[in-house]
């Protein structure tokens, strides 16, 4: 066993592997244990779902795949620089436009005027916001705004894309809509994604492996790959393999609970 | 025969859609516009009702209290408006206006209040901008701002005149040090009050500190910091007239004409000048108001 407490972030590891936990634990100064001997790796086109009931630490794994947090054992290797980061909700300014919200990442990263708006209007038309760009957000619905948040992420042409539940705070029919966009943009970008949701549905329509972790402290229970090929149907939801599946995940989801 | 009632029905036919939709077209318009009546009667019927209760109640108990010469104790507001502004008063004796003073005073504490009152969003928004910094600034620098909150200021009054002399500096150090705690509180609070998504989006870039000062902290903050400015406003006129009621000296402003008045019984030109300074204060209040719907009413919904 390795314990390592320092956390390297930049170094490669390989150039197929873009996101590699080895070992991870996170203690919190209050004594919490968040997580404890995490193995997790995102290669290049894999879409990983992270399942769990709330408060098992799923969170904090994005937090710290992201660098917002650092892994207190372990190591929490990225295979590249260009991540992209959802958060649970929106998170747009309410006091800028769709365009300049979509705009801002690269505003940040002082990119020139004209390049950023140009990205910014590419990446509204991908999420399917064309004519909204002078909207604020307050004029916008739901699951608009977070249309406009997934946009701005896009700016940044991650390879690596992390969803902190990104559609936990929206109504079912919105929440489908956006998952069919997401595998669109997905099937197109080819982009690898860490998703973390507590739906087992979303979590096997999207990905192409399901990750079940389980709490206190939070640890993996079991690991499923999702077989189906993109795009895919909405309609796949209904067959009788997929329910086979997602049986498969709910189970290890209550095994692990008890 | 057949031929004529079918073109008959026709143009029957044909009338009443077009009838039908110039009435749809119309019937929002003259709803909307009597909603829009509605809502104005509502807005402004209330308060005034009650205006007028007051009046009426004024009128009614000047009426017994103060009946006879000379009119010291409630004067009605004819006898404040006639007493105050006409070559005659309302009993038929010759009278010297107010207005020319009047006027020269309330432009000199205006002027007094607006100095103070943009030194002081001036130093609130830095001291503020300082505190939001760091931890240990905020611990330093709070505990000022809450002192210069609970001091009374009238007892610094006096003290103020003696050590820097009775002038307009003076005042608008009074001015000051009335109306800049809820600048440094208001935007103190916006500047702490974003999301930490919000912090944490920026933080990913890593957005320098004076890129999230001016990109995300001050525009968060603009709501509170305008909710700050109205209060300060108003407060900065309480200022200009305390300090000039106190130091009754210089060039008088609206607080020397009210302690004159007093002193000389001349209570309808009290009352003007009282009168006078609480619409000063209700006008900077309307003033930064509209201003800061016209700064952050397009975006900020508050939360309700």
């Amino acid at each position: 066993m390795t314990t390592t407490t320092a956390t390297s972030r930049t170094a490669p590891v390989t150039t197929d592997t873009l996101l590699d936990f080895r070992n991870v634990a996170m203690q919190f100064p209050n004594g919490t244990v968040a997580l404890s001997g995490i193995d997790l790796t995102v290669k290049r086109g894999e879409f990983v779902t992270v399942v769990g009931p709330s408060g098992c630490g799923k969170s904090t794994l994005l937090r710290i795949a992201s660098g917002l947090e650092n892994a207190s054992e372990g190591t929490a290797a990225l295979g590249t620089k260009r991540i992209g980061y959802v958060f649970q909700d929106a998170t747009l300014l309410p006091w800028r436009t769709v365009q300049a919200n979509v705009e801002l990442l690269a505003e940040l990263n002082k990119q020139p005027r004209k390049s950023r708006a140009a990205k910014a209007k590419e990446a509204i038309e991908l999420v399917g916001l064309s004519g909204f760009e002078d909207n604020l957000p307050k004029q916008l619905s739901g699951g608009m705004r977070m249309r406009t948040s997934l946009a701005r992420s896009l700016t940044l042409d991650p390879e690596l894309f992390l969803f902190d539940e990104p559609f936990g705070a929206l109504d079912e029919i919105t929440r489908e809509r956006l998952g069919d966009e997401l595998l669109r943009i997905f099937t197109e970008q080819r982009f690898a994604g860490l998703f973390i949701t507590h739906s087992v549905a979303e979590a096997v329509y999207l990905s192409t492996r399901v990750v079940v972790m389980s709490g206190r402290p939070g640890h993996i229970v079991d690991e499923f790959e999702v077989p189906f090929d993109y795009p895919r149907d909405p309609d796949i939801r209904f067959t009788p393999e997929f329910a086979a599946l997602s049986g498969k995940v709910s189970h290890a989801l209550r095994e692990g609970h008890s | 025969m057949s031929t004529e009632t079918s073109t008959g029905t026709d143009t029957g036919s044909g009338t009443t859609p077009a009838v039908a939709t110039a009435a749809a077209a119309t019937v929002p318009v003259t709803r909307s516009a009597a909603a829009r009546s509605g809502s104005v009667a509502k807005l402004w019927g209330p308060p005034l009702v009650v205006f007028a209760v007051i009046v009426a109640a004024w009128i009614a108990l000047a009426a017994i209290l103060d009946a006879s010469p000379p009119h010291v104790l409630l004067p009605s507001p004819l006898r404040i408006v006639v007493d105050s502004f006409s070559t005659e008063t309302l009993d038929g004796q010759p009278n010297q206006p107010i207005t020319g003073e009047l006027l020269n005073a309330i432009a000199l504490t205006m002027q007094v209040a607006l100095s103070g009152l943009a030194i002081s969003i001036v130093v609130g928004i830095v001291w503020a901008i300082l505190m939001s910094q760091a931890r240990w600034v905020e611990r330093s620098l709070f505990p000022y701002a809450v002192i210069l909150q609970c001091v009374p200021i009238l007892a610094l009054v006096p003290l103020i005149g003696n050590t820097i002399d009775y002038g307009i500096e003076a005042r608008i150090l009074v001015c000051v040090l009335i109306s800049l705690f809820p600048m440094v509180s208001n935007t103190l609070f916006g500047l702490q009050s974003v999301e930490r998504s919000q912090r944490e989006l920026f933080k990913l870039q890593k957005a320098s500190r004076w890129t999230v000062l001016t990109k995300l902290q001050l525009p968060n903050a603009l709501p509170a910091i305008f909710a700050g400015m109205r209060i300060s406003a108003g407060l900065a006129i309480v200022g200009a007239i305390v300090g000039d009621f106190f130091f009754r000296r210089g060039q008088p402003g609206l607080g020397i004409l009210i302690s004159n008045y007093q002193s000389r019984l001349q209570t309808p030109e009290l009352f003007a000048a009282v009168i006078v300074a609480a619409l000063l204060g209700v006008l900077i209040f309307l003033i930064f108001g509209w201003i800061s719907k016209l700064a952050v009413g397009r975006w900020y919904e508050p939360a309700s």
